[in-house]
């Protein structure tokens, strides 16, 4: 099942490295990942998405949790919660399929925000599923480029991940 | 308030915390750390002779005192030389704090000579780790470097000072915090109230119990709380090779160490048990044999300090997190009225449980099987020897292999911190070193390492330190010309075809520690195992080699059967099985 683990950590040199060396050294999966500091410069948010059954995000947060550097973290995918990614897609755009572009990307609400004469750059965000099926509305050839921030979340509600 | 350099500072916030050695050897980044060192006289400076030898020392300082072990080694090779101790402190959970000298900062990064970006490869087998950026953050690191090494569960932590953090001629503002807080690190202190009444609830109703208590119990000094509670309880117990000591060796309640070598009749107990409770141990593979047949019947209490050990291979029904004293201290006075008002019927339950795990018990699974009419000696019967020679009471460190485990089911700890050996990363060349340490932390206590003619060989190098600083330590060679351990693998899984695990072109071992000063025993002949053990134990101010020669063909039984055995299929003896 795919998780959703956001963690509060400190802003520290090598802090990153410790998540992903665990990842890498139990053999657990990260599928995205993304990371910056919060509104407190001595903390960063980093937030992951992973594929895992029950009894594994167990030991995975167990094992984030037991990193120094980790101040607190929640597995988003427990609860109610939002979530969003950015994607910044490149497309060939020439005659016909330039109108038939800018259709798409309004329907699924994305922005352009680059236009030459033969591509345009569209921007998008929304849940991982939303992204998939944008990129799916377009036959391989015409996808020059792709590029995802990864998932990013909150509870929610009142929940708050806080120090 | 008072001005000193960044090297001085390493030494005045080590001297603060309390630390009386330091185990170490110098190089390049190191030499104004090193120069610190000689203009003071507080703290004692070890010098090995290879910087694995000096994490090894520090780990055995630290299994047998409870004190961290500190280690000081340069950058690059010096700080690579040093992996396999912190690995092996690592999965013992020993604490020890290593400070490593690392290139001048603004070299970082440029493959700088002797440059190894130590905290990249330490970890993986570190608790934390710091770089540290300007000398100020000296004293606060460091204290923190203690703190995080020796609480909840301990383990190494190592501190990477670049050279000119350490300049002589820079100076800084120096006090040592009494205290660090950290948001990010807050181990448990005490354990869930409502997590120890359902405890309770089990251990008052269990027909079959078994106590099974590993490392934690030795390394969180609760081995009283455990005595004690076994002792109310009257539940049999187990202890694992990392626990051994916690309970002692000799009473009747223990069953003897369970697990791949352990006794026909705590494996079989484990296995027919309604109820385990687990206290500091983690239920590793070397324990478990297949997961899933493992303890079938059984209930499982996970007591453990650190959560991560919890329910990681075994679920736990009853998980518990906390310090296993306090944690067990909160049980006993709740169990008190609990065994007062025991019924009949539980009574009568405990005592056929008894029944048959004394039936277990006759097997007599450890007796040594030998032709009488031959004068070879069993390595069996070479333990045996050193635990009458020491009448049980030496400190034993051992290196890993055949050696390690005869020792573990032959020499019977009666208290804690003890028994001192490599059951985690199980690495070859712990032995001496560890004793070393031990013998430094104790210098009037026996210290003996039972060691192979293959493991001695990987550090052997210390002798040299031993003379220098005089460590009477007590060397037991059990020499069966073999990579022993590797050799009986290969006779029960690949038909005897002993590949590369024969022992060619061995020293004369007595020539070898005399000319290091030391003095050499041999024995060839049965006749002479414990009246020369007896003199060699005897030699209270030398290092005592003894170099016995064993029967190079003997087995370690019991041997659980794997794959996809349970923990009660076990080789009893070449050729019989359960
Ligand atoms: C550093 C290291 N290398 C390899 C091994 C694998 N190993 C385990 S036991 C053993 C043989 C040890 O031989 P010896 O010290 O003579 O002990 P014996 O088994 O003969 O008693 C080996 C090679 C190890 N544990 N550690
Ligand atoms: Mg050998």
């Amino acid at each position: 099942m795919r998780r959703i683990i956001s963690v509060l950590m400190e802003n520290e040199p090598g802090a990153l490295s410790r998540v992903i060396g665990l990842f890498a050294q139990r053999n657990y999966n990260i599928e995205t990942l993304t990371v910056a500091p919060t509104e407190d410069s001595t903390l960063s948010r980093l937030t992951l998405s992973t594929l895992a059954g029950d009894e594994q995000v167990e030991q995975i947060t167990k094992q984030l949790n037991k990193l120094i550097e980790v101040v607190k973290l929640v597995d988003l995918t427990e609860g109610e919660h939002i979530e969003r990614e950015l994607m910044l897609i490149k497309l060939k755009a020439t005659g016909a399929q330039r109108a038939e572009v800018k259709r798409t990307s309004d329907i699924f609400r994305g922005q352009v925000v680059d236009v030459t004469q033969s591509t345009y750059t569209i921007q998008l965000t929304g849940t991982t599923e939303k992204l998939d099926a944008f990129l799916r509305a377009f036959p391989e050839s015409s996808v020059m480029e792709v590029v995802r921030s990864g998932v990013s979340g909150l509870s929610r509600g009142e929940k708050v991940l806080t120090p | 308030m008072e001005k000193l350099s960044g090297a001085d500072m390493l030494i005045r916030a080590l001297q603060d915390e309390g630390v009386d050695h330091v185990f170490g050897y110098p190089g390049g980044a190191v030499l104004h750390i090193y120069d610190a060192v000689f203009r003071q006289n507080r703290i004692q400076h070890v010098l090995v002779r290879h910087e694995q030898a000096a994490t090894h020392m520090a780990d055995g300082y630290a299994r047998s005192t409870g004190r961290p072990g500190v280690v000081l080694v340069t950058s690059g090779p010096g700080a690579t030389n040093a992996i396999t101790g912190i690995a092996t402190a690592y999965m013992d959970s020993i604490p020890m704090v290593v400070i490593s000298g690392q290139v001048q900062s603004h070299l970082i990064g440029t493959d700088s000579f002797q440059e190894t970006d130590m905290v990249g490869v330490s970890r993986p087998i570190v608790k934390h780790s710091y770089l540290v950026r300007t000398a100020s953050e000296i004293p606060e690191t460091i204290k923190k470097a203690f703190y995080i090494a020796t609480s909840g569960r301990p383990g190494p932590v190592v501190v990477d000072i670049p050279k000119d953090v350490t300049d002589p001629t820079n100076l800084f503002d120096y006090s040592y915090p009494e205290t660090v807080t950290m948001r990010s690190y807050s181990p448990a202190t005490r354990g869930h109230t409502g997590q120890i009444k359902k405890a309770i609830k089990s251990l008052a109703k269990c027909e079959r119990p078994m106590i099974y208590a590993g490392g934690g119990v030795v390394q969180g000094d609760a081995s009283s709380q455990l005595i004690e509670l076994t002792r109310l309880l009257g539940f049999p117990i187990t202890n694992t090779l990392m626990g051994l000591g916690a309970f002692p060796g000799t009473d009747k309640q223990f069953l003897g160490m369970l697990g791949m070598h352990g006794t026909f009749e705590a494996n079989n107990a484990m296995h027919h048990s309604d109820l385990v409770f687990a206290i500091g141990a983690r239920f590793d593979d070397r324990i478990t044999n297949t997961v899933s047949k493992f303890c079938p019947y059984a209930e499982i209490i996970h007591l453990d300090i650190d959560p991560t050990s919890i329910s990681k291979t075994v679920n736990a029904d009853v998980p518990i997190v906390g310090p296993v004293d306090t944690v067990l201290d909160e049980m006993i006075s709740l169990l008190e009225p609990e065994v007062a008002k025991r019924s009949e019927k539980q009574q009568q339950m405990l005592k056929e449980w008894w029944e048959q795990i004394e039936g277990w018990r006759k097997q007599d699974c450890l007796a040594v099987i030998r032709d009488e009419s031959e004068d070879i000696i069993k390595p069996q019967e070479a333990v045996q020897a050193v635990y009458k020679a020491t009448g049980g009471k030496a400190y034993v460190t051992s290196d890993v292999g055949q050696h390690q485990m005869f020792a573990a089911q032959y020499y019977p700890f009666d208290e804690p911190r003890k028994w001192i050996n490599s059951g985690g990363l199980g690495t070859m060349g712990f032995g001496l070193p560890a004793a070393m340490g031990v013998q430094v932390a104790f210098p009037d206590e026996q210290v003996v390492c039972i060691t192979g003619e293959g493991s001695i060989q990987m550090n052997i190098q210390e002798l040299s330190t031993c003379s220098q600083y005089g460590l009477p330590i007590k060397i037991i060679n059990v020499n069966n010309q073999s990579l022993g351990m590797v050799k009986q693998w290969q006779d029960m899984q690949y038909e005897g075809r002993h590949s590369h695990s024969y022992m060619d072109s061995l020293p004369d071992f007595v020539k070898l520690v005399e000319s290091y000063g030391h003095v050499g025993f041999k024995i060839e002949s049965r006749d002479d195992l414990e009246p020369v053990l007896v003199e060699a134990m005897a030699i209270k101010n030398k290092l005592v080699f003894v170099d016995i020669m064993v029967d190079p063909s003997e087995h370690v039984y019991p041997m659980l059967i794997a794959p996809n055995g349970s923990l009660r299929d076990m080789w009893l003896s070449k050729g019989v099985r359960t």
